[in-house]
């Protein structure tokens, strides 16, 4: 089984998050780590390949990433985790690309890898946009196995259990297809020494735009179908009432709410 | 005048408040029109109405409920054709965001997500959107296409105007493939509302020591109405399911009131409820950065703060 997990590089929550005057991204000047709901995306990739192996079958983790240069690191992080190899898209022409130049791109490198099950995180922890399982299921014309909680396969069967607003839905379809998994869907393995270690000697394949048949005109910040008209820090919130609970806390607090309407 | 296209969200015949935020919404832009997948619109137009929808485009073929998210945008992609309209609203819940984000590329249009506000502007609509944890304030516009917006839930307030919300039979071409949805299960939460549609969250954090602690978060949800959410810590230590979490990486929600009672408002539960309106905090810490955002906060135990809450809370009833 041909598995292919899609990982973003994404700025440390903890660095201080900045837009460049062109209203993308700076992420030059912070840390980047993989993007943390996309750990278990690999997860999930890992234990569907070691069940596959167990079974009998033949199967293979790929991590796709597409970013810059430094997104490198995360490549390495998660053949650290256990994953066989990896592609990394990268070309100078992508960056500022939006969600939908960003679907264009990996389902151009997806068609021409091959796959059984493409893994997607629910959302990235930047841009928090949750599209990118739908786009890429719509532009691969396979079915959309998303935001799943649990995942069974069986055979070319997959089902899940898909998280609702409400609840969760039991939804099958037959492989190859694209799945999303949300958090906490597994626990993410920490790399050992030795995966450290083989990490170094896994392959890397680098793709430019022109190896992946991208056209340039359709991705980076020309080719993106949105654009940032301007940005500002948030200003700071009007500074509150903060009270010391003398033993009146609870009375302190239901005044605020009678004041404000809320009881 | 220019049609705008809503996405209507409902759970049968029961409009759910964020699909009448966006009638109100569209009305900025021009005539809204409501799309309605499934069964009940006949009881759901009564809603519309009142909120101004001018017309419902009802398409009620068994694939809404056999499917999710694929019918839906193949629905949407079928009346930008047909209707031309100047801009596609969607709920900005996870399932409408995929919607949206197939949408856009059955069109090949651009699509803004998680807008807390969305204005006109010289070249079109303009979203605004929270970024970095709520820290970045960026406005964005869509430059291709018809320009598709998934609404953070409680963006804007939902405003009555008279509408006839006329309803229209539509049938979705071709046939529905994909994956099926074999059963729908859902979650005991008792008569409280849905998390991020709720007008009132109430949350519990670390500070609520246990599950059993935690059980006072409940009840003062329950005194005020509100939906119960729940920090990273309660949810990992699994003193309450996973689904409530609010923060980075669970929900979002904007509510007009959110009460964070034992949380310290960490950036990463911060990125979750930093545009609520009105935030009210109880932590023992009075160096908890949650007191940063508070418009009002007691530095107190929770444990005598919030039962002394409800009583006053039951005083006032």
């Amino acid at each position: 089984m041909n598995i292919v997990v899609c990982v973003k590089q994404v700025p440390d929550t903890w660095a201080e998050r900045k837009l460049k005057s062109d209203g993308t991204l700076d992420r030059a000047s912070v840390d980047g780590l993989i993007n943390e709901l996309d750990e278990y995306a690999i997860e999930e990739g890992l234990q569907i390949a070691e069940a596959q192996r167990a079974a009998g079958n033949e199967a293979e983790v790929t991590i796709l990433t597409m970013g810059p240069e430094k997104a490198a690191e995360s490549i390495r992080k998660a053949l650290s985790m256990g994953a066989d190899k990896a592609v990394h898209l990268l070309d100078d022409g992508l960056a500022g690309s939006d969600a939908l130049s960003t679907s264009y791109a990996l389902a151009q490198v997806l068609a021409q890898t091959g796959f059984d099950l493409v893994i997607c995180g629910s959302e990235s922890t930047d841009a928090r946009m949750g599209v990118m399982a739908a786009m890429l299921a719509e532009r691969l014309n396979v079915p959309q196995v998303s935001l799943a909680s649990k995942v069974e396969i069986d055979g070319s069967a997959i089902r899940i259990r898909r998280v609702s607003e409400d609840g969760y839905f039991e939804v099958e379809s037959t492989l190859p297809a694209v799945i999303s998994v949300v958090e906490k869907i597994n626990e993410p393995r920490y790399p050992s020494f030795k995966g450290i270690m083989a990490a170094k000697k896994k392959p890397v394949q680098t793709l430019s735009l022109a190896d992946a048949g991208i056209d340039p005109a359709a991705v980076g910040l020309a080719g993106a179908s949105t654009e940032v008209v301007d940005h500002a820090q948030r200003p700071p919130r009007q500074v509150g009432t903060i009270v010391k609970d003398e033993g009146d806390g609870g009375v302190k607090v239901a005044e605020f709410l009678a004041a404000q309407k809320f009881i | 005048m220019a049609e705008i296209l809503v996405l209507a969200e409902h759970v049968d015949d029961d409009v759910k408040k964020v699909t009448l935020e966006l009638i109100t919404l569209a009305r900025r832009f021009g005539e809204p029109s409501v799309v309605w997948t499934g069964p009940g619109a006949e009881a759901g137009q009564a809603r519309c109405a009142e909120y101004g929808a001018a017309r419902i485009y009802v398409a009620s073929a068994p694939a809404f409920d056999d499917y999710v998210v694929v019918p839906a945008a193949e629905l949407l992609a079928q009346l930008v054709s047909e209707k031309s309209p100047a801009l596609v609203l969607l709920a900005g819940t996870a399932q409408g965001k995929e919607v949206a984000g197939r949408l856009a590329v059955k069109i090949d249009s651009g699509v803004l997500t998680d807008a807390v506000d969305l204005q006109p502007g010289a070249d079109g609509p303009v979203a605004e959107q929270s970024i970095f944890g709520g820290a970045t304030i960026v406005h964005s516009r869509v430059r291709r296409g018809t320009p598709i917006v998934a609404m953070r839930p409680n963006a804007v307030a939902p405003e009555p105007a008279p509408g006839s919300a006329e309803l229209s039979a539509v049938s979705l071409a071709g046939e529905v493939t994909g994956a099926r949805v074999t059963n729908r299960v859902v979650a005991e939460r008792g008569e409280r509302p849905d998390l991020t549609e709720a007008s009132i969250v109430v949350s519990g954090g670390r500070g609520t020591g246990s599950a059993e602690g935690f059980e006072i978060i409940e009840s003062l949800a329950d005194a005020l109405g509100a939906a119960v959410g729940a920090s990273r810590a309660v949810t990992d230590a699994g003193w309450y399911p996973h689904q409530f979490q609010v923060g980075q990486t669970g929900k979002t929600v904007s509510p007009q009131l959110y009460m964070a009672i034992g949380i310290s408002g960490a950036i990463q539960h911060r990125a979750g409820m930093q545009t609520s309106k009105t935030i009210v905090a109880v932590n023992k810490d009075p160096e908890a950065p949650i007191f940063e955002l508070a418009d009002f906060g007691v530095v107190g135990d929770l444990f005598k703060v919030v039962p002394q809450l409800l009583e006053e809370i039951g005083k006032r009833r």
